[in-house]
């Protein structure tokens, strides 16, 4: 191919833009979609630079067969990704369900906006977090990463493929529509630099005594096998046993069930990701991710100019939640402040795993959370510290 | 010389190609899936193209469990969603013959709209559509395709939706083959499948079949036996019919038609293949 | 002897195809799909039930060698239960 597939080199790119050179970059060479607002840019945009590289791009009719669609592509052996917005993700709850089942890797884009329904389909929210820990019915594990800038998008889009490889899942990217819509700056780097985790695979070839969801390893994910390598494996989605074979036991449901959310348990330490600012000697811990955070930091440093100790934790993992972080922090704090474009979803999330008191800074969308109500929320709980 | 009377075997010249140790399977007596399952493991071995190559995606309902049987790639998916996951398999790796085998609910209902678009883009796919005019699995309800009048779970007076025509449905939504057989047309159930895997664009099989616990005792068919005498006494080979008369009407002595309904070379679909490492 | 409006030229060499039923009793479900589409009637059930309870087909007294291997059953079972392989004369 004569085109460039990885765009090495500085850009000002559109977030949406970074999320589908970061599917390339990462090697994807498959993407089923459906035009929703503000995600149907990375449809676009890949629509364009897919076939130039030897990619497939397809519109599907709807987002559950977008879904269906990129799981068996990934089936068959390919990168595979979706991007979709709120309505587009509920759509796609059923199958998500199945990719966990099948334990399919692919990577699912939502770039939120302002929810429930039709919403606020060109302003942002950040409302769809919790959905993406519990939206498909039953329990599974999952990894979301909130991004904050294009730059992010495109490492978190890259580093999204490798996970999901890794842990045979499919992995959320919670962007939300101001990430989404901003040009700024994106570096990416040459292909030679960028690292890939390849799905494991089996040590022993093609024979009957292989089960393919045998997973006997400390990290409790099965080697993958794809469609036409002969291995002539049964995938369902009804509950299974080693062999694929459906088991219809409450023994052979627990233990299926139990390792697919033990896969992500065991290996949380390595997925989570948090940045902190001037939270060592912090009082107040301001807890935010995605657009939010950008104010929510800004709020923290000015509450730092008028001598109040709050400091900062960015959620860059949502899922598995970094409870660690939460925890250490909960050590030295007197409160919590969290920002987010909601009524109030994280909040509950750090709420559970801290006993001091939790203040939210809720809205529930249609524009980014400026600074000043955030740095309203840290002024009240230092008062109040203050008062006691 | 004298045979035996009848020998007792333990394995079947089938074996092979499905979950020998799976059987026996959990369809009724006197269902039809088996037998449809049947043709397509046979035109399996008689494709030319090797069974590493074959790969299966069913969706949810009794058809859909065929997935399970057979010894090749195969993936049991969301009810409805077997269409857009076989075209995502096939897009990614074209070289696999893939193919669909569900049921009509399945296809038809909440996989209609994934049936029509796949109809229209023309993609390279085999669809299998067992239609035993009900949600068997489920245990009886009514379907897209239950006849006029039937009874069911869900219609105790009698059904009062027209169904739907599918090869009418199938050659309007750009489908280059559509044939329709039952399960006593045993061979050309798997000449057509044969013809399908060879054919290039999107081709449909809907093969009638009985349901006897479903939809046949609800409707005074007893037995998968008495269905298929029903079939022997009113298929029609559907020459010069129009499409749009091709519904299925069960009452009276109506003729049900059968045949090739469609057979054109319209352009199939065309992406550039993903290079996936083998 | 039948007799041919035309005779064919090969008639001498051709031969009717015999065929040996064989069961795998445990499959089969009783559905009669075999017995009433033999299109010699070389079947019938039998009082014999299998593991389920099923009535396996057997061959009718006598019609030993009346399968053709035309492979209807064979075909027609849902089962893959009956099955015909032809006997080389």
């Amino acid at each position: 191919m004569s085109v460039q597939a990885v765009l090495t080199g500085r850009h000002f790119m559109h977030g949406d833009h970074a999320c589908a050179e970061g599917a390339i970059a990462a090697g994807c060479r498959f993407f089923a979609g459906y035009p929703i607002t503000p995600s149907t840019e990375i449809a676009e945009r890949l629509a364009r630079r897919l076939p130039e590289i030897g990619g497939v791009f397809i519109q599907m009719e709807d987002e559950l067969g977008s879904m269906a669609a990129i799981i068996g592509a990934s089936a068959a052996g390919a990168r595979t990704m979706t991007a979709t917005s709120g309505p587009g993700f509920s759509l796609m709850m059923e199958n998500i369900g199945l990719a966990m089942m099948l334990e399919i890797p692919c990577v699912v884009v939502d770039v939120q906006r302002g929810s429930p329904s039709t919403g606020l389909p060109t302003l942002p929210g950040q409302s769809d977090v919790m959905q993406a820990r519990w939206g498909s019915h039953g329990d599974y594990g999952v990894v979301a990463y909130s991004p904050w800038s294009p730059q992010e998008v495109f490492d978190l889009t890259l580093h999204a493929f490798n996970v999901a490889d890794r842990y045979r899942i499919p992995v959320f990217l919670m962007a939300d529509e101001v990430v989404g819509h901003m040009v700024e700056r994106v570096v990416i780097p040459p292909e030679e630099q960028i690292v890939f985790w390849e799905r494991k695979r089996p040590n022993d070839g093609v024979g009957p005594a292989f089960e393919p969801f045998r997973a006997d390893d400390e990290d409790l994910v099965p080697p993958m096998v794809h469609a036409g390598e002969g291995y002539r494996i049964h995938y369902t989605g009804l509950t299974h046993d080693e062999r694929g074979y459906p088991d219809m036991s409450p023994e052979a449901h627990h233990r299926l069930v139990t390792r697919l959310v033990e896969k992500v348990r065991r290996a949380a330490d390595s997925l989570t990701r948090t940045e902190e600012t001037l939270m060592e000697d912090a009082k107040i811990a301001v807890v935010s991710f995605g657009s939010t955070a950008r104010s929510a930091r800004h709020a923290v440093r000015e509450a730092r100019n008028r001598g109040i100790p709050a400091g900062f934790l960015r959620l860059i993992s949502l899922w598995p939640f970094p409870e660690n972080a939460i925890r250490r922090i909960a050590e030295h704090v007197d409160a919590f402040v969290v920002a987010e474009m909601n009524l109030g979803q994280m909040a509950l999330e750090v709420g559970r795993h801290v006993s001091q008191p939790v203040h939210g800074v809720h809205h529930a969308g249609g524009a980014m959370m400026p600074p000043a109500p955030i740095l309203d929320a840290i002024l009240n709980v230092a008062t109040r510290a203050n008062d006691r | 010389m004298s045979l035996p009377a009848l020998t007792i075997a333990s394995k079947h010249p089938l074996d092979d190609v499905i979950r020998a140790d799976r059987m026996p399977h959990i369809w009724c007596p006197g269902c039809g899936i088996g037998i449809a399952m049947r043709c397509y493991a046979q035109a399996i071995l008689e494709s030319g193209i090797a069974l590493d190559n074959h790969v299966v995606v069913s969706g949810i309902g009794c058809s859909g469990r065929v997935a399970g049987y057979m010894n090749i790639d195969s993936y049991h998916t969301t009810h409805g969603r077997a269409i857009p996951f076989a075209l995502g398999v096939k897009l990614a790796k074209p070289g696999l013959k893939v193919t669909v085998f569900s049921g009509d609910g399945d296809l038809s209902a909440i996989g209609g709209n994934h049936l029509i678009h796949a109809a229209r883009r023309n993609v390279d796919l085999t669809v299998i559509c067992t239609n035993n005019f009900n949600y068997g699995m489920t245990g009886g309800q009514a379907g897209p395709t239950t006849p006029y009048g039937a009874r069911s779970t869900t219609t105790p007076f009698g059904n009062p939706e027209l169904p739907f025509n599918l090869p009418y449905l199938l050659a309007a939504a750009g489908a280059n083959f559509v044939s329709r057989w039952t399960t006593l047309h045993v061979r050309q159930v798997r000449r057509d499948i044969l013809y399908a895997f060879n054919k290039p664009g999107f081709s449909f099989i809907e093969i009638l079949s009985p349901c006897p616990v479903g939809f046949g005792r609800p409707n005074r068919i007893e037995e998968g036996l008495e269905e298929m005498e029903l079939y022997r006494q009113r298929c029609v080979m559907a020459d010069g019919v129009p499409l749009d008369e091709m519904g299925i009407d069960l009452r009276g002595d109506r003729p049900i038609f059968v045949g090739r309904l469609i057979d054109r070379d319209l352009a199939p679909y065309r992406a550039a293949p993903v290079e996936v490492d083998p | 002897m039948k007799v041919f409006a035309r005779t064919p030229v090969d008639l001498a060499e051709q031969r009717v195809p015999r065929g040996q039923v064989f069961l795998i009793p445990e499959r089969c479900k009783g559905c009669k799909l075999c017995v009433a589409f033999c299109p010699r009637h070389v079947l019938q059930e039998s009082s014999q039930s299998n593991a389920k309870g099923y009535h396996t087909p057997e061959v009718v007294p006598g019609k030993n060698g009346s399968c053709v291997h035309c492979e209807f059953c064979t075909m027609v079972c849902p089962e893959f239960a009956i099955f015909t392989l032809e006997v080389q004369a």
